[in-house]
């Protein structure tokens, strides 16, 4: 996995509460089988005019925000739909770092997997943050893992708390799978004594199982 | 005497692996479900990582996000589609699990055919890369949708690393009156808390308006727990539950159904125990429900009017009706009931049981849809609600009615089909999600029950179902 210690970059704003994933990755770029290239889909319905052809009036268009690699957004960011193609876009278009006031839980998970680190702040931070932004071109922020800080060049220094093992996981880009299987025998021991026998089901009619060959 | 402990907290004890403070915790999976749509990513992970499936006999999968709903025997014309069908069906007979394909007598909706098959049972745990796997709670069940990385987690180990979730009770007391369903319910309550209000709960439903629900009814709630940003909503399982399982394929039979049933009779929450929020909500005040937004808790009465943006004190919510009446192409004061539809969609892992149909199937029996209505679409959950459905007769009274019906899968739920609602037009819809584009860019979705959606077709705008003939 990829991991986040600290960082530097462009802040874009996205002014807008309850952004669900659904706009993140629109359907019609589920049906990939790999997780590359999504950062051309990120925002697809609201960045694109017919054609392909990008919105000018789409923030992220702005050219003055062209490079961001820091989004700033409002409340209850990333709802909706479990897709972690949202995560896999917002990182392939460029962003490393989200700055919101709270995250849905599943997309919350989703971007750890994915070297992005969500940064949790209050309302009145998110506030001052979207006003510096907008007031000041070329606005940059530091994100630091290490110090659990966001600070920029004019003052602005804020404190940030992510659970210590989630940070311990981004800061080292620990593979979780292979952290889980440190605890193999544990597994199976709990396979073996405690998984409850009332789960396990029976014998099972080969009809329900088939599997019938189409076209 | 042992501290009093909330369903959740005991399946949550039953199946933790490892523990270890400042950690999150191991939690094992009983039932990992899978689809087309979020696993090819998780396989081809697993199998660069020279991974193997742990426990492939706890691991099912099913076609049903991308599948037609119509002519399954011609050659998929969807090209991508197709090649998603072909990973999952190489992926399962590469790993041994089972797989419910395409043309499987028992393909529906993933959460419509783990419970109907009796897969999902009461105390479990189980996942999918699906956020509307909360419905399997309705089963008290702890059950909820995760990312395509922990779906390969799960392939890989049995378990996921979680922290432990606040528990919220959500209890409805009070019939709600006739012609309104679960679906209502669930949207009063999302209107309630707020798209946002459950996050890091998990929601415990309870009270005679929930107890008095079928297993469909109690699946519905469960299923739209997610709207209300709760990951797992779940119902104690009791009689009503033990009766829809029993006999059913992956259901113990004879002595050890017994002893099952023994078993989860354990599991509802004990007197006394405590949870970390209390929400409640009086069933006989609860009227049918329509969204008039771009999200689930823009919601009201059907008798109530389009808001007025300005009405919110908050400006980022003032900012955010805004934007979401632009969308909906709506102006503020409008009656609901004078909002006239171009498509209506019954199906969705929300709505598109038997009961489901039933309901709609009686309001809209002898009538036809309005002339002003493109298309009304009847999508059962899954081949076996379907056929179940045509042994009643349903499939004659909504043909008869003017509505098309189809094979199983999401279809115009998330539009990845060819079902898809087209740009500027506003469907009666008994999904779960009414954000911009969801049923296809631009489409303009109000949520409502399948009883509200069939009235709606046949007047061609929504009504009050409950001065609907017949259903006083």
């Amino acid at each position: 996995m990829q991991s986040f210690t600290k960082h530097k970059g462009l802040v874009a704003p996205l002014d807008r509460v309850n952004v669900d994933t659904d706009q993140m990755v629109p359907k019609q770029f589920l049906k990939a089988l790999t997780r590359a290239g999504f950062g051309r889909t990120l925002f697809y319905d609201w960045r694109y005019l017919p054609g392909e052809k990008p919105n000018p009036d789409f923030v992220l268009n702005y050219p003055r925000y062209q490079g961001a690699s820091i989004l700033v957004a409002r409340a209850n960011f990333g709802c909706g739909s479990s897709r972690e193609h949202a995560p896999w876009a917002l990182g392939d278009y460029g962003f490393r770092a989200l700055l919101a006031p709270s995250y849905a839980d599943i997309f919350y998970n989703n971007c750890f997997k994915n070297g992005i680190l969500p940064v949790t702040l209050s309302d009145a931070e998110i506030d001052e943050i979207f006003r510096r932004v907008e007031t000041d071109v070329g606005y940059a922020l530091n994100v630091d893992l290490e110090t659990q800080t966001v600070s920029d060049e004019c003052g602005l220094r804020l404190s940030f708390t992510v659970d210590p093992f989630r940070r311990e996981c981004l800061l080292n880009g620990w593979d979780d799978i292979g952290l889980t299987l440190r605890h193999e025998g544990q597994i199976a021991a709990y396979e073996r004594e405690r998984a409850p026998k009332a789960v396990l089901y029976g014998e099972v009619d080969a009809s329900v199982l088939a599997v019938p060959k189409g076209n | 005497m042992a501290r009093p402990k909330t369903l959740y907290e005991k399946i949550w004890e039953a199946h933790v692996v490892r523990e270890q403070p400042g950690e999150p915790s191991l939690i094992y999976i009983d039932r990992h479900l899978i689809h087309e749509g979020t696993s090819p990513q998780a396989f081809a992970g697993l199998k660069a990582a020279g991974r193997k499936v742990r426990r492939p006999d706890l691991t099912f999968a099913v076609m049903d996000h991308s599948v037609p709903t119509k002519d399954r025997n011609l050659p998929m014309t969807d090209s991508i589609a197709a090649a998603q069908f072909e990973a999952l069906d190489h992926n399962c007979h590469e790993t041994g699990v089972t797989l419910f394909n395409m043309f499987s007598h028992n393909q529906g909706i993933v959460h419509v055919i783990g419970p109907e098959l009796g897969i999902t049972q009461p105390g479990q745990t189980i996942v999918c890369g699906d956020s509307h796997t909360s419905t399997h709670g309705a089963f008290g069940t702890l059950a909820f949708g995760i990312g395509t990385s922990e779906v390969e987690h799960v392939l890989a180990t049995q378990t996921l690393s979680q922290f432990k979730s606040p528990t919220m009770a959500v209890r409805v007391d009070g019939r709600p009156p006739a012609g309104v369903t679960a679906k209502d319910v669930v949207l009063a309550i999302i209107g309630h808390i707020g798209i946002g209000g459950g996050t890091g709960h998990v929601i415990e439903y309870a009270g005679s308006a929930i107890r008095a629900l079928s297993m469909e009814g109690r699946m519905t709630v469960c299923n739209m727990t997610i709207e209300g940003g709760a990951r797992a909503g779940m119902v104690a399982p009791d009689d009503t539950t033990f009766a829809y399982l029993e006999g059913r394929p992956f259901v113990p039979r004879g002595k050890d159904y017994q002893a099952a049933v023994d078993g989860w009779k354990t599991l509802a929450t004990d007197q006394g125990a405590q949870y970390d929020r209390e929400v409640v909500l009086n069933g006989p005040e609860i009227a049918p429900q329509v969204t008039w937004g771009t999200n689930p808790g823009m919601v009201t009465d059907v008798t109530g009017r389009v808001p007025d943006p300005h009405s919110f004190s908050d400006p980022v919510d003032q900012k955010a009706a805004e934007a979401a009446l632009r969308y909906m192409g709506l102006e503020p004061g409008t009656p609901i009931e004078n909002i006239a539809v171009d498509r209506v969609f019954i199906g969705s892992c929300t709505n598109s049981r038997l009961e489901d149909l039933r309901l709609a199937a009686r309001v809209v029996e002898g009538k036809h849809v309005s002339k002003s209505l493109k298309q009304a679409l009847v999508v059962p959950g899954s081949m076996v609600v379907k056929s179940q459905a045509e042994q009643e007769g349903l499939d004659k009274i909504f043909r008869a009615a003017g509505f098309e019906w189809r094979d199983a899968g999401c279809s115009m739920c998330i539009g990845m089909n060819a079902d898809v609602l087209p740009s500027g037009e506003r469907s009666a819809s008994t999904s779960n999600r009414n954000f911009e584009g969801r049923q296809g860019k631009g489409g303009r979705t109000h949520l409502v029950s399948p009883m509200m959606a069939a009235a709606a077709a046949i007047e061609g705008h929504f009504v009050d179902i409950r001065k609907w003939s017949g259903v006083q």
